[in-house]
């Protein structure tokens, strides 16, 4: 049994406009000890799709379809008291601006034994050597003096650390990290994303890392899932998905790194931009910008095909998968 | 701390200035004090004499020099109408007044809180949209209309509470009578204090409820909730210590405002205090009294925000009060 298996999942926005689905058909698995990402540009439902986890959609939106399973267990069916019981416990959360993450009228020791108590019945004692402790596996230099701190006191490094040593607080199975690093200075970036993988790898976290950082991708997980307009498109182990992408849009991300162009050359880019989730095309909604486009993209949806490990939505990679198989036979 | 503390009190110092100046300075164009001191059958020639002899005659600048002079000695000048020191005749009646604002404090601490917190975290509630409708049209009600629609419900009407006075008061220590110890006295200050907490509560309300909702939404309250805490927590303390602390700088100016408001409702319910005192030495033209009061008054909005700037740094721990100026 997978430990964490999202199916179906379909999230929806209740707008003045209309209802706005940002979320479709999602399905994913992570394994125990498993590092996954999720991939794609800003807007691509990434993030609705952590916080959907944990059920911490901030309203208009809501869960309007799907499953998740958790331990076996289905979160939607749990009342907000056990749901309670297993975030920041279970699953922790690692968020995007750790300037922002932190409450700034309350010291970093209370912030973080507030988390073991809500969780253990422990004594206030107990908590901060367990808190001191947690500080000290994230290199925070003097930790007893540091927990007494506010966290304006400390640099935006420092303070993700502090935010990543609160998720290890309760020993957690899965982290989900919602792009870590994109709010830290680049020197930085390669420290906490080195000092997060290193932490998962020893105490056998899983960890669904959100991200639109293809390098980092790279080097952190073993599964990428590609998201475009609320869809997932492709996903399957990451070296595979890196190294020979199927799907068009996959492949010009992939394409536009500036690693893959010469000093002088002009970069890669896909044309256009993301359509709205408000009027996403008929078919593939990658269509308008797909440079291998086909009639029959613009009319269905592409269901996945198996290609090598991944699995992948698009008609050209079908079609292609089935003439294969012809002239094999 | 003590560096903060000395710099307030050079600020104090130089505030009180000011206010004294401009106190001072308005006393000349409220009428002739003589008027009311002598009445009408005194001649011209013994007025004049009267007049020199209180000073009234010399330039402003010498009246105003003396007048600091004895105020750096505490003698803020002698009423005219009570011939006594006047700031002994106001501090007389500084404790009805405190006791006026602190209860409507009071009032408007223990609504205000609850009120604001529930609207912000269920703004859809039918109960949160009847606090935000009755809230408005306490902002437009003028406070002395409260005062008078609440006498006319609860005196004349319904005949529960008393209508003018302080009722029953003990003393407490020196001349502190205070109408919080006894029953009388507190069904007395009830009628007055909601008066004047009507004005604010309305604008406190809508404050908390507004500085709450943002807060809700910030990245830490969200973050507190992917803890796993518990939603009491996560109200009460992540979200309503942030809330608080624009609430904290408006309430000090406002605690100062609420002593300016007492004027009116000190009138309407007869209330033995500075305020009512205030408007029957303008009418009396008692311009030591009336100067006294713009002193004291003033001196009471400096106390309070400086208290409230205190405080506002024992919450806010990004405020560092004895650090370096920022």
């Amino acid at each position: 049994m997978a430990l964490l298996e999202v199916e179906n999942l379909e999230v929806t926005f209740g707008l003045r406009q209309g209802a706005v689905k940002a979320l479709r058909d999602v399905s994913f698995t992570v394994e125990r000890g498993e590092r996954v990402g999720i991939v794609g540009e800003s807007g691509a439902g990434k993030s609705v799709a952590a916080f959907s986890i944990l059920n911490l959609i901030s309203r208009p939106g809501y869960i309007s379809g799907g499953q998740i399973r958790f331990e076996g267990q289905d979160l939607s069916k749990l009342s907000s008291d056990a749901m309670r019981e297993i975030r920041g416990n279970r699953i922790a959360m690692i968020f995007q601006d750790p300037m922002m993450t932190l409450n700034p009228v309350l010291t970093l020791g209370q912030q973080m034994v507030e988390c073991l108590k809500a969780h253990r019945k422990i004594s206030t004692q107990e908590a901060r050597l367990i808190a001191v402790e947690k500080l000290r596996q994230v290199h925070i230099p003097s930790p007893e003096k540091r927990i007494d701190q506010y966290p304006h006191e400390l640099s935006g490094g420092m303070r993700q650390r502090v935010i990543i040593a609160i998720a290890l607080l309760l020993d957690p199975v899965l982290i989900i990290a919602d792009e870590p690093t994109t709010a830290l200075d680049v020197t930085i970036q390669a420290e906490i994303m080195e000092l997060l993988l290193e932490l998962c790898e020893s105490n056998n976290v899983g960890l669904v890392l959100i991200t639109h950082d293809l390098g980092v991708v790279s080097q952190v997980t073993q599964k990428a899932i590609v998201m475009y307009a609320g869809r997932v498109i492709e996903q399957g182990p990451t070296k595979e998905i890196i190294n020979d992408a199927q799907h068009p849009y996959t492949q010009g991300l992939i394409n536009a790194l500036p690693q893959q162009t010469l000093p002088g050359q002009r970069l890669n880019q896909i044309p256009g931009s993301m359509p709205s989730l408000q009027n996403i095309p008929a078919g593939c909604a990658f269509n308008p910008r797909c440079e291998f486009v086909m009639d029959v993209c613009k009319q269905t949806l592409p269901g996945f095909t198996r290609s090598g490990g991944c699995q992948v939505a698009c008609h050209m990679v079908r079609e292609m998968k089935e003439k294969a198989a012809q002239e094999a036979s | 701390m003590i560096a903060f503390v000395v710099r307030r009190l050079f600020q104090a110092v130089i505030v009180m200035f000011v206010i004294s100046l401009l106190s001072f300075s308005i006393q000349d164009n409220l009428g002739d004090p003589l008027r009311e001191l002598v009445g009408q059958s005194v001649s011209e020639e013994e007025r004049q004499a009267l007049r020199d002899e209180l000073g009234l005659n010399d330039p402003f600048l010498t009246q105003y020099l003396r007048f600091v002079g004895n105020a750096l000695e505490g003698d803020l000048g002698t009423s005219y109408f009570f011939k006594e020191p006047a700031l002994d005749v106001i501090l007389n009646k500084l404790p009805a007044t405190l006791e006026l604002v602190f209860g409507a404090t009071l009032i408007i601490i223990l609504l205000s809180v609850p009120l604001g917190v529930y609207s912000a975290i269920n703004p859809r509630s039918w109960f949160s949209k009847t606090v935000m409708g009755m809230s408005i049209v306490g902002i437009s009600i003028p406070v002395f209309l409260t005062a008078i629609m609440a006498i006319y419900l609860f005196s004349v009407e319904l005949n529960w509470l008393p209508s003018y006075g302080r009722g029953e008061t003990v003393p407490v220590f020196g001349s502190w009578e205070t109408g919080f110890l006894t029953k009388d006295g507190l069904l007395h200050l009830l009628l007055p204090c909601a008066s004047l907490a009507s004005i604010m509560l309305p604008l406190f309300i809508r404050l908390i409820r507004s500085e709450m909702m943002e807060v809700l939404e910030s990245e830490y309250v969200k973050y507190a909730w992917a803890k796993g805490l518990s939603p009491l927590r996560i109200w009460f303390l992540h979200a309503l210590k942030n809330t608080m602390l624009p609430v904290i700088t408006v309430g000090g100016v406002q605690i100062g405002t609420m002593v300016a408001y007492t004027i009116l409702t000190e009138t309407v319910f007869q209330w033995p205090g500075m305020g009512f005192l205030f408007l029957e030495a303008v009418n009396r033209v008692d311009t030591p009294l009336i100067v006294a009061y713009l002193i004291v008054v003033g001196a009471i909005f400096v106390i309070t925000n400086t208290l409230v700037d205190l405080i506002y740094g024992l919450v806010n721990p990004t405020v560092k009060l004895a650090g370096k100026k920022s």
